[in-house]
């Protein structure tokens, strides 16, 4: 509006300000807080329309001059920088003030990262949480926050974390047992929650054996593991190669319930090997 | 205020160029809190984009279009503008935040990437214009905070609020 007019605007504001008279004065609160209650105290007489102007709201209320306005609960309650500007038929009075969040936190905007991930892996989990106040407000004063991951079998770790300007962070260690965890923000009786779930990491030992099958040699592994012991996730591929007189073949096989099993020919002094992803099992040399 | 035929043209001269001037942005080394390395492409986007929400808010107030806001601002920010500019327009008022200088810090970047915040003490002109009457013009200085959130092609403000300094 003001950029298709703005000779226009400047005009008109020129004219307003011409109006002057002396006179007029507002008193008020350099902070309130949202939500609450306050009051603005003019001096003059007559009529005036009371201005309170910033972008996360505007009020407009016709006062009389030399009475105190009240500003009702509930009315002026997301946070920010305001503008009061009081307009009279001969006088211009204008101030600022501020209205900072409500000071209990109401709400947790928590996001953490990731939702699945490996056991044992150090600050592999991250959580930040922003606290807002009951209206939406950022609580930008320093406030405790506390994150707790907790998995089945009990374990709990636990880091309280200063906000600073409203937002405050943790990394967690994934524990050593797959499961489904529990992360928590909490700031008082407030908190927020996310599931992550922890799956075994890369096989570890991996081990296979082979027997005789009729004809074929029919390959199978141990129980296939992690690290940490937990069984690993069916559907992982297990890679069998044969190596026989220089020549390679490979059969790629994934995990049912926990093992894997191949049958293929068998050349006597043929080498049978193991590997899932970057992770090597042993050999075995076939002799009939 | 205005008292004298000297400053009433020096005062239409002022307002003659409001609109034409660039606002002067200073951006402060990041003062990071948190463990995610800050490419410096990254801050250089989110400041974009976030200069980009003030000459948003300004069309969106100027003309009481929240869907001006749209491309710049989401979440709670996006709410709390459009509730502001759904009052402004049932109370017949106008509104012109036109930024003139931006001090910037960059002071957190979660470590999942997926927020930004800001700090940034800004200097603004506020026009309040009551049905078709601009009452006055306003020079006001600010320390706001700015949480961005990525989207598909850009950073969102998603918090957007002036705090006490």
């Amino acid at each position: 509006m003001r950029s298709r007019y703005p000779f226009l605007f400047c005009g008109l504001t020129i004219a307003a300000h011409l109006a002057l008279a002396q006179g007029t004065s507002m008193v008020l609160p350099k902070t309130v807080e949202a939500g609450n209650a306050f009051s603005i105290q003019s001096t003059g007489s007559g009529k005036a329309t009371l201005y309170i102007m910033g972008p996360g709201q505007v009020l407009k209320r016709e006062i009389q001059l030399g009475v105190t306005t009240q500003i009702l609960g509930g009315s002026l309650y997301n946070a920010g920088h305001y503008l009061a500007f009081l307009s009279g038929d001969s006088s211009t009075e204008s101030n600022s003030f501020d209205v900072v969040p409500a000071t209990k936190p109401a709400n947790l905007s928590f996001l953490a990262k990731p939702s699945r991930l490996s056991v044992g892996l150090h600050d592999g989990i991250t959580g930040t949480a922003y606290v807002f106040d009951t209206y939406h407000n950022l609580l930008a004063a320093p406030t405790p926050v506390s994150f707790e991951l907790s998995n089945p079998s009990g374990t709990v770790q636990k880091r309280i974390v200063v906000t600073h300007d409203g937002a405050a962070w943790a990394a967690m260690d994934s524990t050593a047992q797959q499961g489904i965890d529990r992360f928590v923000a909490r700031i008082g009786e407030v908190s927020s929650t996310r599931v992550v779930g922890q799956v075994p990491g890369d096989p570890c030992g991996l081990k296979m054996n082979a027997r005789q099958s009729g004809r074929l040699v029919q390959l199978v592994t141990d129980p296939v593991r992690d690290c940490s012991g937990n069984a690993v996730l069916d559907g992982t591929v297990v890679t069998f190669t044969e190596t026989y007189k220089g020549n390679q073949s490979t059969i790629d096989e994934p995990l049912k319930h926990g093992i894997a099993e191949v049958e293929i020919s068998a050349h006597s002094g043929a080498t049978f090997s193991i590997a899932s992803g970057v992770v090597m099992g042993n050999q075995i040399r076939w002799e009939k | 205020m205005l008292r004298s035929p000297f400053t009433l043209f020096i005062f239409s001269a002022a307002c003659a160029i409001i609109g034409s001037a660039q606002a002067t942005v200073v951006v402060e080394p990041s003062s990071l809190q948190g463990p995610r390395p800050l490419q410096e492409q990254t801050a250089a986007g989110a400041i974009r984009d976030y200069l980009q929400s003030w000459k948003d808010l300004r069309a969106a107030m100027e003309q009481n279009r929240p869907d001006v806001l749209d491309s710049t601002f989401v979440g709670t920010a996006k709410d709390k503008l459009t509730e502001t500019i759904q009052q402004q327009a049932k109370l017949g008022i106008h509104t012109s935040y036109q930024d003139r200088a931006h001090d910037i810090q960059i002071v957190f970047y979660s470590p999942e990437g997926l927020s930004i915040e800001l700090t940034d003490k800004v200097e603004y002109d506020v026009q309040i214009a009551d049905r078709g009457w601009v009452k006055t013009i306003q020079h006001v200085s600010a320390r706001y905070v700015i949480v961005l959130t990525p989207a598909e092609v850009r950073w969102r403000v998603r918090v957007f609020q002036a705090v006490s300094e």
